[in-house]
């Protein structure tokens, strides 16, 4: 139970600066970006420095059996860092410094608060870079995004955040910490930690630090889009580029409805007739991207593109990606709310669940715009709707449903980079089971017996 | 139904903000504060409980409202384009008609006390500067205040005229084949300090043959009233300059400062909204505003020959309102780089917020002087001697960074560098 006492103790554990309990800013903590989930605000929020600072927290929390909502910047799309059962938001915005770029081992050392751009900036004075780029890539914490393992543009050549987390510091639900994997490629000491950490949304521990791997920055880069009649051979397109040896950097697609929507605000002559349009960047060495580009080109001819645009300059580029950039504002346009899912499927079945998709817009009667990362089989279908509109928060929802169903039909996952959180728990069982959920129950209940971490999402007690 | 008269105003953008965070990567307060609340959507977010009536508006919400600098850079940075600014507008005005000017009175406050200083300064003239004033070692120009009246210590004030600068102008400044016959607006920084800029506005327009009005009537824009939600002081502000400028009548009304190019563009009519009479002559006005480098491009393109050479490497800093306010951040560079002898040099992100903000940097003095302080490190990192802007209160808070971080650099208008050419041309031909 929250009380004066346990406020008391927190000002006296961190000092009052690092406290707000005012209502006025309790309520700016009450959302993260995600559309159509409850809404609540905590009873006080910290703002540790340090992981000192944290471990003071877990232990309050647990003498007074406070839940604990660990927030990055809240721009995850599953309601991971809402406050569900009120308690003590905890964010590491302060913790935010960069402590080490060992550019010898290729390896940085940060706090959870670090924006994943500012570690980009800093990489890059070295030649540097940290893949893993979600469309947050500016605002997303570093904690933020290793505890949901955000993907985004690269994935397909580059992989995701957890093949880049190479350490951990946690502070577990207990108070102690612990510190897992290291600076070396190798290590097979004890379970792999460091993975489950990776991706726990915060149910499992507080990370404190986070060691990631680096990569040299590509020489060079060119960009491609082809414009397609058909989905299907779209579809064949994207598995005929990996079969000729190619691993784009990106390849995204964008389907027929997101395309007109994009068209609808920008005026900017896209084709609309178009079934999809693919957008294909490699990059490398400048010799290997001569070599690549060409024959992605002509993959592209080769199975039915009606047209084919390459870039030769960066103003080119910029044009190129022009549609990809305005799809999640343009659609932003028709209404207030979007609903973001990012059911994902085998590369090879991305024809069919975009046809899945549409007869479940048309079958609702909802605005889905479906476009993202084509090359990792991972969609965004995205619901437009209005919120005050009932019966259509209830199509939505009843639309989600059936996506889902569709994505684990094709022998997919529920959710490829956006995290269960909230809205998909229910949805676990269809994944891998009732013996699945128990398994990750038991995890739960190992590290974090009290429920204190963010409780009510990824994992729910026994009923 | 206007964001000054109703909080309902702004349901839809409300609304519309999907609390994507977006607005995190650019907003200058939450970059010092790092909290949700000093953020768009966090002040949204306020806004919203407001409006389902899950919330009071309390003095400590109307001090979260105050966070704001107005800058729109979260406006330009949202997929949903939300206009985050006026949600903040319309939220101060709603907190001034529910709890009275009560949460605002440090900013009058202040305010009062900082024009009484100037006043009284104007009539006993350079004693007073040495009295409030302490000269900075060294400086030709610049003081800061001997007291803390709640602006901070650090920041540097440039010196008060000797003479206001509308005081020093007949009403009508007449040239020989005018163009066009404009009526400057000069609003109350370059009245009271930079008179400097003032005349800089003048010489230009008499070299390109444009006749100067300059209503005597005129006062302050009302922005500083407005931003802080007293609608009904900047609405007589509005109204007074609105028959001010009617009763010498000109083709063109001229700006040389942000907050008075908004007030004549937008901001006028929207106050006055409820008041047919007045919303007409607005909405005339409003036609025929300009901000002088855009008059100067768009509408009488000014002289190329006669320009002098000027010897500087000049960096450019874009004023928030004249940027994303009035779209217009070309025109001022065109200028800069047809000045022969100068080298324009871009600072990294020169459209970021400079912290001065007009009554922000009042209420919220050491924010304000933080997030000044990132624009100068951009300036040092420019390796230049020139700092040009296009708006006073921009000019003040830059030069005041610029000397306490104990750089060189002379902060100017660009219509200074301007007229500094065309005087140094008229000087080269006179010679020949
Ligand atoms: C417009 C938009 C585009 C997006 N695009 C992508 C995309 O392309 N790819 C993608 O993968 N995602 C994307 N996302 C989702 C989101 O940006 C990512 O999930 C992001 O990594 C979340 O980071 P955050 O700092 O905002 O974390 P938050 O939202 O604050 O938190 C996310 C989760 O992590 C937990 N958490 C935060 N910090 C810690 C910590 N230190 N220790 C333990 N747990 C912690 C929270 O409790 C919560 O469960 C997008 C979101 C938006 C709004
Ligand atoms: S960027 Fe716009 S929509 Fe996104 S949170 Fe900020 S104000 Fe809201
Ligand atoms: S207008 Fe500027 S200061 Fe105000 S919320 Fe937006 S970005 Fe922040």
């Amino acid at each position: 139970m929250f009380n004066q006492e346990v406020l008391n103790e927190l000002i006296k554990a961190l000092g009052k600066d690092k406290v707000l309990s005012d209502r006025e800013d309790l309520i700016a903590y009450s959302y993260d970006a995600t559309a159509a989930v409850p809404r609540q605000e905590p009873d006080v929020v910290v703002t540790p420095t340090s992981t000192e600072d944290v471990v003071e927290v877990v232990k309050i929390a647990n003498r007074y059996k406070l839940p604990i909502y660990p927030r990055g910047s809240g721009t995850n799309l599953s309601g991971g860092a809402i406050p569900l059962q009120k308690g003590i938001v905890l964010t590491t915005w302060k913790m935010n410094k960069i402590l080490e770029l060992d550019t010898d081992n290729l390896v940085a050392t940060v706090q959870p608060g670090v924006v994943i751009q500012a570690l980009n900036d800093e990489a890059m004075k070295h030649g540097l870079m940290y893949p893993p780029d979600p469309g947050t890539v500016s605002t997303a914490t570093m904690g933020g995004s290793v505890s949901e393992c955000s993907g985004g543009l690269k994935g397909l050549k580059y992989g995701v955040t957890k093949h880049y987390v190479m350490g951990l510091e946690v502070v577990l639900g207990s108070g102690e910490v612990i510190k897992w994997g290291g600076k070396t490629v190798k290590n097979v000491s004890g379970y792999d930690l460091t993975a489950l950490f990776t991706g726990a949304e915060g149910t499992l521990g507080i990370i404190t630090k986070i060691l990631v791997k680096l990569t040299p920055i590509p020489e060079a880069k060119k960009s491609l889009l082809a414009v397609f009649d058909d989905l299907d051979k779209a579809g064949n397109a994207i598995s005929d580029i990996i079969r000729h040896k190619v691993i784009p950097a990106t390849l995204e697609i964008l389907d027929k409805v997101t395309i007109g929507t994009v068209e609808n605000f920008t005026h900017a002559g896209l084709p609309t007739d178009a079934e999809a349009v693919l957008l294909i960047e490699v990059d490398g060495y400048k010799e290997v991207v001569e070599r690549e580009a060409p024959i992605v080109e002509k993959v592209c001819r080769d199975n039915g593109a009606v047209d084919i645009k390459v870039a030769k300059t960066d103003e080119e580029r910029d044009k190129i990606w022009f549609a990809r950039r305005n799809a999640l504002p343009s659609l932003a346009q028709v209404k207030p709310a979007l609903v973001l899912e990012d059911a994902t499927v085998p590369r090879s079945k991305i024809p069919d669940i975009i046809k899945e998709i549409r007869k479940i817009a048309e079958k609702y009667n909802l605005l889905i715009g479906t476009y993202g990362h084509a090359g990792d089989g991972n969609l965004h279908p995205t619901i437009v709707i209005d919120p005050r509109d009932e019966d259509e928060v209830q199509r939505m929802h009843k639309a989600v449903d059936e996506i889902f169903h569709a994505a684990i039909g094709l022998g997919g996952t529920l959710s490829g980079e956006h995290g269960i959180g909230i809205g998909k728990v229910r949805y676990l069982p269809l994944e891998f089971g009732e013996a699945g959920v128990r398994v990750i129950r038991r995890i739960k209940e190992a590290l974090d017996p009290n429920y204190v971490l963010n409780p009510g999402k990824m994992v729910l007690r026994e009923e | 139904m206007s964001i000054y008269t109703s909080l309902d105003a702004v349901s839809e953008y409300v609304l519309n903000c999907t609390k994507c965070g977006n607005c995190q990567a650019v907003c200058p307060i939450f970059k010092e504060m790092l909290y949700e609340v000093a953020v768009a959507r966090g002040k949204n977010s306020l806004v919203e409980v407001l409006l389902d009536g899950k919330a009071e508006l309390t003095e400590g919400m109307a001090e979260r409202f105050s966070l704001c600098t107005t800058c729109m850079a979260c406006v330009a940075n949202c997929p949903n384009a939300v206009p985050s600014d006026k949600i903040v507008l319309a939220a101060r005005a709603e907190a001034v008609r529910r709890r009275g000017l009560h949460p605002i009175k440090k900013v009058i406050f202040r305010t009062l006390k900082l024009q009484r200083l100037f006043d009284f300064g104007m009539k006993v003239g350079s004693k007073f500067q040495g009295v409030a004033l302490k000269r900075i070692e060294g400086k030709h120009y610049g003081a800061r205040m001997r007291f803390n009246i709640g602006l901070g210590k650090e920041k540097v004030f440039p010196n008060l005229a000797a003479k206001p600068f509308r005081s020093q102008y007949p009403t009508v400044i007449k040239v020989d084949k005018p163009k066009m016959r404009v009526a400057f607006f000069t609003g109350c920084m370059i009245n009271y300090f930079y008179t400097d800029m003032g005349k800089a506005v003048v010489d230009v327009l008499k070299v390109n043959d444009v006749e100067v009005v300059i209503p005597p009537d005129q006062g302050c824009c009302g922005i500083p009233a407005s931003v802080n939600g007293d609608v009904p002081s900047a609405k007589a502000l509005a109204k007074r300059n609105l028959k001010a400028f009617e009763e010498m009548g000109a083709d063109a009304v001229i700006v040389s400062c942000s907050s008075g190019g908004t007030a004549w563009k937008h901001v006028y009519s929207e106050l006055l909204e409820d008041e047919p009479e007045y919303k007409k002559l607005a909405d005339k006005w409003a036609a025929k505003a300009y901000d002088i480098n855009e008059f100067l491009v768009k509408v009488v393109p000014f002289k190329k020959e006669g320009l002098g050479r000027v010897e500087r490497k000049v960096t450019y800093h874009d004023p928030c309102h004249l940027n994303r306010g009035q779209k217009i951040n070309k025109e001022p560079r065109e200028i800069l780089k047809s000045i022969p002898g100068i080298e324009l040099v871009e600072m990294k992100d020169p459209g970021r917020c400079c912290g001065m903000a007009g009554s922000f940097s009042i209420v919220h003095p050491d924010l304000s002087e933080k997030i000044g302080s990132k624009k100068i490190a951009d300036i040092a990192g420019t390796k230049t001697d020139t700092v040009a802007t296009a708006c006073p209160a921009c000019r003040l808070q830059l030069h005041s960074g610029v000397v306490n971080a104990g750089l060189d650099h002379e902060v100017v208008h660009v219509m200074q560098l301007l007229a500094e050419s065309y005087a140094k041309g008229s000087m080269a031909a006179a010679a020949k």
